[in-house]
């Protein structure tokens, strides 16, 4: 039972990030992904300090705020101070970061968050941590109602936004002359992006999170170009890591979460190396038309 | 508190100084590193590498059974080094970007190199412990071997740039332009990318895995806006870098439960943010300053250009101009109107007398001067662009505030002193 509490757990948070992950490499912000998962720690502490949990509805927003600052922050730093993208994501993320760190040794007596855990989570007492209501009827792991709650959050939300995820990811600019702002939309998909963060966070961490939200969504866009094709093979990919992830980590004895973007991995090597249009191998054979593609 | 700093400085006890010395050199040797890839716009590859050296580590430690820093180091490496190959391989082989490319790799890395560490500390060896050391560094720890093998690997690391220093200016900032002077531009490209692994093999020691993009970026980009020059701005990145190693090395020593690389980090982000802000030339706040500086000159430009169009209109150059007349005329913001004419004044300018504005013979020629400079410019874009004349306007509207002495007198003489523009009004010399 265990085994099926946790993989079903990873599955719905690999579902909720390989789905806003998509919209992240489309608009190639990958890295500002992996800098929200990290700039949050702050947040999740100061939040942890304040209700004294780590699991109230108030952390997830808090903490999701501060994602948005994040963005924010990069934003400012590049259009105001004109430092390069790259740099000013370098310089924000490490800097919150920074702070999480401290801020944990600070208050390591009155905070139950560890360094290590930060990194890469620990799926494994996802079973052990359970939902008792207030009648001591036991209803199974809470990470388990988190990770549903947050899934349909995720799906209700780009079923609204789809659309104009679409236009302003594609079209930024006739998206704006319809009256559409892509700044706001931009806020919107990143305030997703930083709640889900926190939520998953327990279970896989900060950089681990990173790996879910890109490596399904990039190994699905090297085999399809259709933009809901490769919602649904994502999905299906983070299904299959979670499965596979589960079972290798068992049979070496190591990290769930660490497996399962090891999986995450190979299963990429093979889409780059063998993908029916985008391989690597499958384009040197029909040379014309792949140097045609290559271009 | 002083009591802490005078013991620290003291250096009385050896411990000290061989954390200060590591986390200094360490600190000083990554932001010269970083300031090429910074100026290549490569910052978050350093990012990347950092990660990419946890299963490399502990591919060393499985296969070597022990902690011997050189295996380690090697092992860091070689799988640094491979995730760099990877990363441009991806980003060239297929349609996925650099930035997912780079995203994909350090977070795929840093998962086998978890589920490696946990697979280690689960086997129980004893050997293991302060493996974990590398995810967040410990720069407060490093005696004995591991310092001096770090510190002859960054003491190598800043004679190579010294050595190439010209040569990595170069490929930083115009890769096409060395090629063509015979600039072995590959072998110098594959040299910077083994600058960064080493000083990201190195640097982890002092911070960690996922701060090791700070020590790398940060320096340089705070570096940056203090100066224009290459060479300077590798030695200030230096400074603050060793700086930074430095108090927190301090801080550590203040406060044991501190961890140090965390506090690296926040000392170098804090002079970064700093030099975001403050730093002349460059810095928000200097940028503001002078865009406001532009906005009022505007403002005041065109005040003295109205006041001059209705001197123009009625032959009164020194008639006395209420407000109203001069929104009649064009429109202000009465507000905005009333402070710059205070400000015309205080310059000297402007008069007032019982409510009217007027023009000092100082203002007079200042606004003559614009006048002239915006149907100059008329006169230059119908005659040498062939522009319609009713598109000239809006162009020269904001071209007059800017036109230097020089290059007014080049239109002057381009266009032989025209009488009129294209509007047939008279050009004011």
């Amino acid at each position: 039972m265990d085994a099926v509490y946790i993989i079903t757990t990873a599955s719905l948070f690999a579902i909720s990030c390989s789905l806003l992950g998509c919209f992240l490499i489309l608009r190639r912000m990958a890295m500002v992904g992996d800098a929200i998962s990290h700039a949050v720690l702050p947040g999740i502490v100061i939040a942890f300090l304040i209700s004294g949990s780590r699991d109230s509805m108030q952390m997830i927003l808090g903490a999701a705020l501060l994602g948005v600052f994040t963005t924010f922050l990069i934003e400012f730093f590049h259009k105001r101070a004109r430092l390069q993208t790259d740099a000013a994501i370098g310089v924000t993320f490490t800097w919150l970061f920074a702070l999480g760190v401290i801020l944990i040794s600070v208050y390591a007596g009155q905070v139950d968050l560890d360094q290590e855990c930060v990194l890469y989570g620990e799926i494994a007492y996802v079973p052990i941590d359970l939902w008792i209501r207030d009648g001591g009827q036991i209803m199974g792991p809470r990470a388990l109602y988190v990770s549903g709650l947050i899934l349909l959050v995720n799906i209700l939300f780009l079923s609204i936004a789809y659309r104009f995820l679409h236009l302003t990811t594609f079209d930024p600019a006739y998206a704006a002359s319809i009256g559409i702002s892509i700044a706001l939309w931009n806020y919107l998909l990143m305030g997703a992006v930083s709640m889900t963060t926190v939520a998953a966070f327990d279970s896989v961490g900060a950089i681990l999170v990173v790996a879910l939200f890109v490596v399904p969504p990039a190994t699905a866009y090297l085999l399809t170009d259709e933009l809901k094709t490769m919602m649904g093979i994502s999905v299906l990919i983070s299904i299959g890591i979670s499965v596979l992830g589960y079972y290798l980590a068992v049979a070496i004895d190591g990290s769930i979460a660490g497996a399962i973007v090891s999986v995450a991995g190979v299963g990429f090597a093979l889409a780059f190396l063998f993908s029916p249009q985008n391989g690597v191998l499958r384009r040197k054979k029909g040379s014309k038309t792949a140097s045609l593609t290559f271009f | 508190m002083l009591e802490t700093l005078k013991a620290f400085f003291s250096f009385s006890d050896p411990s000290i100084v061989s954390v200060t010395l590591g986390a200094v050199l360490l600190s000083a040797s990554s932001a010269v590193v970083g300031t090429f890839t910074f100026l290549k716009k490569k910052a978050l590859v350093g990012d990347a590498v950092a990660h990419a050296v946890l299963p490399g580590i502990c591919l060393a430690f499985l296969l070597a059974g022990n902690k011997n820093p050189l295996f380690l180091l090697l092992g860091a490496f070689i799988t640094g080094w491979i995730s760099l190959v990877l990363i441009d391989w991806i980003t060239a082989r297929s349609k996925i970007k650099e930035d997912t490319a780079i995203a994909l790799i350090l977070s795929v890395f840093f998962g086998i190199g978890i589920l490696l560490l946990t697979r280690i500390q689960h086997m129980g060896n004893a050997a293991q412990t302060g493996l974990q050391s590398f995810l967040f560094g410990k720069a407060a720890a490093l005696v004995g071997q591991d310092l001096l093998i770090f510190g002859i690997v960054a003491v190598l690391l800043l004679c190579t740039v010294a050595l190439f220093f010209k040569e990595l200016k170069l490929i930083a900032f115009d890769e096409a332009f060395a090629q063509a002077t015979g600039l072995p531009v590959r072998g110098l490209n594959l040299l910077l990318t083994t600058l960064t692994v080493l000083a990201v093999v190195t640097g982890i020691q002092a911070v960690g895995v996922v701060l090791m993009a700070a020590m790398l970026i940060t320096p340089a980009a705070a570096a940056r806006f203090w100066t224009d020059s290459v060479l300077r701005m590798t030695f200030i990145a230096a400074f603050m870098g060793a700086f930074a190693g430095l108090a927190g090395a301090f801080v550590s020593y203040a406060a044991p439960s501190m961890p140090t690389g965390p506090w690296i980090v926040m000392i170098i982000s804090i002079i970064a943010l700093f030099s975001f802000f403050f730093a002349p030339q460059r810095g928000i706040l200097y940028r503001q300053y002078q865009q406001r500086k532009l906005q009022r000159q505007i403002m005041e430009e065109n005040v003295l250009k109205e006041l001059y169009h209705l001197g123009e209109k009625d032959k009164g150059a020194h008639k006395g101009r209420t407000i109203d007349d001069l929104i009649k005329e064009r429109y202000f913001p009465e507000k905005q109107l009333r402070t710059a004419l205070l400000r015309l004044r205080q310059k000297g300018w402007v008069e007032r007398q019982n409510g009217h504005w007027k023009f000092t013979e100082a203002g007079q020629q200042k606004g003559r001067r614009v006048v002239k400079l915006h149907r100059l410019w008329e006169a230059y874009l119908s005659t040498y662009l062939k522009i319609a004349p009713d598109h000239v306007h809006e162009d020269a509207e904001t071209i007059e505030h800017i036109i230097t002495p020089e290059l007014e007198a080049e239109l002057e003489h381009m266009l032989d002193f025209p009488e009129r523009d294209p509007h047939q009004s008279k050009i004011p010399y």
